[in-house]
């Protein structure tokens, strides 16, 4: 029932062994007036009876499945071969924890210098880490890795508006106890340009967002030397299936690039188990946070893998750490390096190519719809920003009650200025029928909740 | 049980990029079934990207050959101290992949992921139920994340208040590394504090340095040492009779359900580490979860958002039914912020709650007494082999020397790499800071007698090797894919990623 195999007996011959009559004699410790407290929880149930109820649970919801869906904002619906879950389901790699004992940890260490590998590869940086919690944590840890650099003398940080804005919440999360004047995004609407003006000697980092919140390509050339000579850093934001088609950021010399790594491989489960990208120069590698596999040789002098600069960490540097982070997602970034690996030079250009012709198809359809205007005054790739002549959430509930379909996010939640104004994002899981029917229901919102 | 990693050893496993031959894939795309639409500039784009390529099988078996020269629970005992290695139920694996809750976007409108948030909030309350909390926040991603979270909301309890000058942070000097990491992080500073003879927080070092500046204490209990605090009512007293808030690792908990609630017993805050008291599976180092439960005072400060039902009967409820119950998701008031994108790591609370489902009270209680039991079983058969830390009851873990007094010169490491020739995984190795030589041992509740006590019988055996013949020690192990690896060379002349043939 609790996965014990203990037998009466077992536990009879165990006490004895300690020297106690019963289990209860074992927390005498505990304050007595605080011992064994009920606790009011539901009735166990047997396997067979627990899924019933979990599958009746996951029903309730209308999952992307059954309801085609147009969301996207920082959590993407892309295929997930099946080999990804096969692999990540061998409990040789899931039930391991960190590969402290490198020698009967290869299969963990190894798996992960190739993730390391193929995400520098992808952002064109030198250094990548074994990842970070998700997009936003790995940007509040290059933020830190940012003031670190600047040995705590600088204390503005500078954040264009078009970044993610729970990205922006956890950066100001994060830093609520050092003290940082954090500008760029009050004014929802500044250009990358303005933005970039504000950084100045007393800043430690620019971060900006390629494709940003808004799905719009933004242009990094010349940015990097701008900013490096104010002696910042440039910390780029970005979705790794972009980076199939787009420049990389390490070609226009960012310092960090950081990202929400969930397209690779991962499922959108409700928002986590995602992964924080989070990739560097090799100069300040040893300020970056997390985890780093590095290739050595044994005894023998075969090659082999291990964990390594490990002073940066917690477990070393206890208050001097560079971060305290510990257990990070190292499966979902297998499964990210999986899903790299499966997809190689050409399959990732060619997924990135298919949301990209989709998402154009589906702008071009909409915009020609008359009560209803795309806004793409910067290239795009899978998302783009449609002005409605209704509010957002009004459109919403009718594509899902009328046409079971879930429309995109409302960028009045974040954007004052963009109040009814919807982000669209068109994958590769959907197919050309379910965007004809979205640009018909949307037609038909236009009249009937429009009028 | 002799590790057989004999087959493995042959050769040694390819880097995914030296399989690559140009032209392969390990998976198909769909055809464009729209127009094509002119690209950008050209200048936007790039000209290529270095991934290998490879097809499907090669890609398979590169990666269940590189699987096979992983140790695991599932392969066999992993006593890894701190940790809470316990068998990981299969049932929760199948629930987290229902496709109801696996295909769920996280920006739905609340009112289409009903079953999403039915399910959190019930785990937030269960939570709630077996910790002695007034509120949870499930949304930070692991411990460490949890701690984060923790001082954070200490912290801002603090200002809140007007109390501005409360910015040092007791640590005990067992604690783990991510506890005085997270204090610096929250910009605040760490005091250290001894421990006492008995393992616990040395009472008069702490009160020496209680006072108007402390934000606040943070405790592991039952501590690394897996003790559990004797004095703990007088610890409680003096922090809070300071104006401080306790806040409780929770990272062993394993030891405590059903035996005490940590909001009974005074912390005011505690993060849960649901990867491994919970049985959601470790993952190779992650995903974990670390949600924050809080005393009434904090509930305010909770990062969010958290789950709320509303009654659709009573005043306030937003929806249009007459009746029946919804759930929604909520900032609390004076909340420290989101301290991640999201909800938190939803796949992971999914596991945790099935986990909770199917043991219920009486099932939870077992497993923590069964816990200790087996702790301090194995203890027992390890007397007269490796001397223990603290000749005390102890709870779910506990900490030797890694010292053969009859081989001095054989260190806790050279215990460890045997240890793997023996078909064990090794003990959390120098943690501890305290314990010289520390092996921390956590055998938890999953294990058999049986294979406590063939662990006990390989340390003997060890012993024995270790006196004999200590290099056999010294080069273990023997029989693993690899032999003990340079890692002088690793951090000196660091190569991270594949730099080609
Ligand atoms: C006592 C203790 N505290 C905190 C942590 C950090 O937890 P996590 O690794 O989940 O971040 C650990 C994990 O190893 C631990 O053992």
């Amino acid at each position: 029932m609790s996965y014990v195999p203990h037998t009466d007996a077992d536990r009879a011959e165990m006490l004895a062994a300690i020297g106690v009559e019963r289990v209860e004699d074992l927390f005498h410790d505990v304050p007595a007036s605080s011992r064994f407290p009920e606790l009011r929880l539901p009735e166990p149930l047997s396997e067979m009876e627990l899924m019933a109820e979990l599958e009746a649970m996951s029903e309730e919801n209308m999952d992307v499945g059954h309801y085609p869906s147009f969301l996207g904002a920082g959590a993407y619906n892309h295929y997930v071969p099946s080999l990804v879950d096969q692999i990540i389901s061998r409990s040789e790699f899931y039930t391991a924890y960190t590969p402290y004992q490198p020698e009967i940890s290869q299969g963990t260490l190894q798996s992960i210098f190739e993730y390391q590998s193929m995400i520098c590869a992808l952002t064109g940086m030198e250094v990548a880490n074994a990842s970070h919690y998700d997009g936003a944590t790995a940007t509040a840890e290059a933020v830190i890795m940012a003031l670190n650099v600047a040995r705590g003398r600088r204390k503005k940080v500078v954040m264009s508006p078009a970044v993610h804005p729970e990205y922006r919440a956890v950066v100001r999360t994060y830093t609520q106890g050092v003290g940082l004047q954090i500008v760029g995004d009050e004014v929802g609407s500044r250009s990358l340009h303005d933005v970039a003006s504000l950084v100045d000697g007393d800043t430690a980092c620019l971060i900006v967002q390629t494709p940003n919140f808004f799905g719009q390509i933004e242009d990094l050339s010349g940015l990097a030397e701008q900013i490096h000579a104010a002696k910042a850093m440039l910390i780029v934001v970005v979705d790794p299936i972009s980076l199939g088609l787009l420049k990389p950021p390490g070609d226009d010399d960012a310092d960090i690039v950081v990202g929400e790594g969930q397209s690779l491989g991962n499922g959108l489960n409700y928002g986590g188990p995602y992964l924080g990208i989070f990739a560097c120069r090799e100069k300040d590698m040893r300020k970056m946070a997390g985890r780093l596999v590095g290739q050595t040789v044994d005894a023998d002098g075969k090659r082999g893998f291990t964990l390594t600069l490990s002073t940066r960490e917690q477990h070393i540097r206890r208050e001097r750490a560079t971060s305290n982070i510990c257990t990070n997602q190292a499966l979902c970034a297998l499964a990210a390096g999986v899903h790299l690996a499966a997809l190689g030079r050409k399959g990732l250009r060619l997924l990135a190519e298919l949301c990209y012709h989709k998402a154009h198809y589906a702008a071009a359809q909409i915009d020609a719809l008359p009560d209803y205007e795309v806004l793409a005054a910067r290239p795009f790739l899978k998302e783009f920003v449609v002005r409605c002549p209704v509010p957002v959430s009004e459109v919403n509930d009718y594509l899902l009650a009328e046409w079971g379909i879930t429309g995109g996010y409302d960028l009045g939640r974040d954007y004052e200025h963009l109040a009814g104004h919807m982000l669209v994002c068109v994958t590769e899981v959907v197919p050309r029928g379910d965007i004809d029917a979205l640009v018909e229901a949307l037609a038909e919102v236009a009249e009937e909740v429009g009028r | 049980m002799k590790a057989d990693f004999g087959i493995r050893c042959s050769g040694a496993e390819p880097v995914i990029y030296e399989l690559s031959k140009p032209g392969r894939m390990a998976t198909t795309l769909p055809q464009l079934d729209v127009p094509q639409a002119a690209l950008p500039d050209a200048a936007l784009l790039r000209d290529d990207v270095d991934l290998p390529e490879v097809s499907e099988l090669d890609l398979m078996r590169h990666y269940v050959r590189m699987s096979q020269l992983n140790w695991a629970v599932d392969i066999g005992f992993y006593p890894l101290g701190s940790c809470t290695m316990k068998y990981n139920p299969k049932v929760n694996e199948a629930a987290a992949r229902l496709p109801g809750f696996a295909r769920t976007h996280p920006y739905q409108d609340v009112h289409a992921v009903q079953g999403n948030l039915r399910l959190m909030h019930e785990l937030q309350e269960m939570l709630k139920e077996v910790a002695g909390f007034a509120g949870v926040s499930l949304q930070p991603s692991a411990g460490a994340h949890g701690e984060l979270t923790g001082v954070l909301i200490m912290r801002a309890y603090h200002v809140a208040r007007g109390d501005m000058q409360r910015t040092r942070i007791i640590v005990p000097d067992s604690a783990h590394g991510t506890n005085p990491a997270t204090t610096n992080m929250a910009g605040l500073e760490v005091v250290e504090v001894p421990s006492d003879a008995r393992g616990n927080v040395d009472l008069a070092a702490l009160e020496s340095v209680c006072g108007e500046t402390v934000c606040g204490l943070m405790l592991t209990n039952p501590n690394t040492l897996g003790l559990f605090e004797e004095q703990l009512p007088a610890v409680m007293e003096l922090i809070h009779g300071c104006g401080g808030l306790v806040y409780g690792d929770g990272a062993n908990f394993n030891a405590l359900m059903g035996i005490a609630k940590p909001g009974e017993l005074g912390f005011d805050v505690m993060h849960f580490n649901l990867h491994k008291t919970f049985s959601t599976p470790h993952g190779g180092g992650g995903p974990g979860a670390g949600p924050v439960g809080v005393a009434e005072l904090l509930v305010p400060f909770l990062p969010g958002p958290v789950v709320a039902l509303c009654r659709c009967e009573e005043a306030g409820c937003d929806c249009q039914e007459e009746e029946g119950v919804h759930y929604h998701l909520v900032m609390p008031e004076q909340s420290i912020g989101r301290v991640r994108s999201f909800y938190g790591n939803f796949g992971v609370l999914v596991r945790a709650y099935t986990y909770m489902r199917a043991l219920g009270a009486e099932g939870l209680r077992e497993v923590s007494e069964m816990a200790v039991l087996n702790a301090n079983y194995l203890k027992t058969r390890l007397a007269g082999v490796l001397p223990v830390s603290h000749q005390r009851t102890h709870m779910h873990e506990f900490v030797v020397k890694g010292i053969y007094p009859s081989a001095p010169d054989v260190h806790a490491l050279d215990i460890s790499k045997r240890l793997i020739d023996y078909g064990f995984h090794p003990p959390t190795n120098y943690f501890p800071l305290i314990v010289p030589e520390a092996l921390m041992i956590e055998p938890t509740e999953t294990e058999s007698k049986e294979t406590l006590d063939a662990f006990a019988a390989a340390l003997r055996a060890i012993g024995e090797e270790a006196r004999d013949d200590p290099e056999l020690l010294h080069e273990a192990p023997h029989t693993a894919p690899v032999r003990r690896l340079d890692e002088v060379r690793a951090a000196r002349e660091p190569i991270l990623r594949w730099q080609g043939g």
